[in-house]
């Protein structure tokens, strides 16, 4: 009996995830000025959807995905600049919430990692560069 | 000697690679993400009432000397039903209670409280999650504890289930 109830929550679960109201204005709707617009798109881009974690608040299909698309234009259209969006996400998600990263001692490694490892590369091939040129 | 052993580095680089991809999917990260607003003042909102004859909620009522629990939620949200009760149970121990009706209607949220228990003194409608983005809070349900400054002091996400009760008291009675 009890597997059964499970079985049928897990049934019920994704049907009843979504509320059945329309999507905000501006989740799917462009903003009349061209450059805001892309300016939104941009942004949109490089935020994570905060419950589908593995895709961009533009690639998602989750409700709270368009209401954030939503607030994205809202804010844009009212002459906000991209990154104050992305900051006054960031103070209520943290860094995670961005697919930027920030350039902090936390993350220099992260910075790093592709000069030191194109440089470790050149070295380990360093005599097979030289021989071939002699 | 030591150029044989530095051949092998590559290869000793690509297996810690692997290694370390073959870690992180057994063992996926967090995935709940906590809202950096806990200890900070609640931001400002206005939120409409959700039913009819049941006041609204707003971040100015809130700091008002006493704390309350301010529990985000959606009568579309199966979770939420699983936890009502508990919410109720918490009310007859004292505690204020707050309610975000998350993108729903007056009749549903209606319906959904004659149903599975009403705590709350007073819930405000979000119909397009703004509060909920302000708040930092990443889905439904969850709660807050805020203090009698209009401080968060406390989230709890997902459903609150028995075993959470005496962490909710616990926070709730520093919140005082």
């Amino acid at each position: 009996m009890k597997r059964l109830l499970i079985a049928f929550a897990l049934l019920a679960a994704p049907a009843l995830a979504d509320s059945d109201l329309p999507a905000a204005r501006w989740a799917n709707e462009q903003l009349p000025d061209a450059r805001q617009e892309a300016e939104a798109k941009a942004l949109m881009e490089e935020l994570r959807c905060l419950v589908c974690q593995g895709q961009s608040i533009a690639d998602s299909n989750a409700e709270l995905a368009g209401d954030m698309r939503a607030m994205v234009r809202q804010r844009i259209a009212a002459g906000q600049q991209p990154e104050q969006v992305r900051v006054w996400l960031i103070q209520r998600y943290g860094n995670w919430v961005s697919y930027r990263p920030p350039v902090e001692p936390v993350t220099w490694p992260l910075w790093a990692a592709p000069v030191l490892l194109l440089g470790a590369g050149g070295w380990l091939l360093r005599k097979r560069l030289v021989r071939k040129r002699g | 000697m030591k150029g044989r052993l530095l051949r092998f580095l590559p290869l000793l680089v690509l297996l810690a690679f692997v290694g370390a991809v073959a870690w992180r999917l057994g063992k996926p990260a967090e995935e709940q993400i906590p809202s950096q607003m806990v200890g900070q003042p609640v931001p400002a909102f206005a939120l409409a009432p959700a039913i009819p004859g049941k006041p609204g909620l707003s971040s100015a009522s809130l700091a008002d000397g006493r704390p309350r629990l301010i529990n985000v939620f959606a009568s579309w949200c199966v979770p939420c039903i699983a936890e009502a009760p508990l919410l109720v149970e918490l009310k007859q121990q004292g505690v204020a209670i707050d309610a975000i009706a998350v993108r729903d209607r007056p009749d549903d949220v209606a319906a959904f409280i004659a149903r599975h228990g009403d705590p709350f003194a007073r819930i405000g409608s979000d119909p397009e999650s703004r509060v909920q983005l302000a708040l930092g809070s990443s889905g439904v349900p969850e709660s807050f504890i805020v203090d009698g400054r209009g401080v968060i002091r406390y989230q709890h996400m997902g459903p609150i289930e028995p075993d959470d009760l005496p962490t909710i008291m616990r926070e709730w009675e520093e919140a005082r």
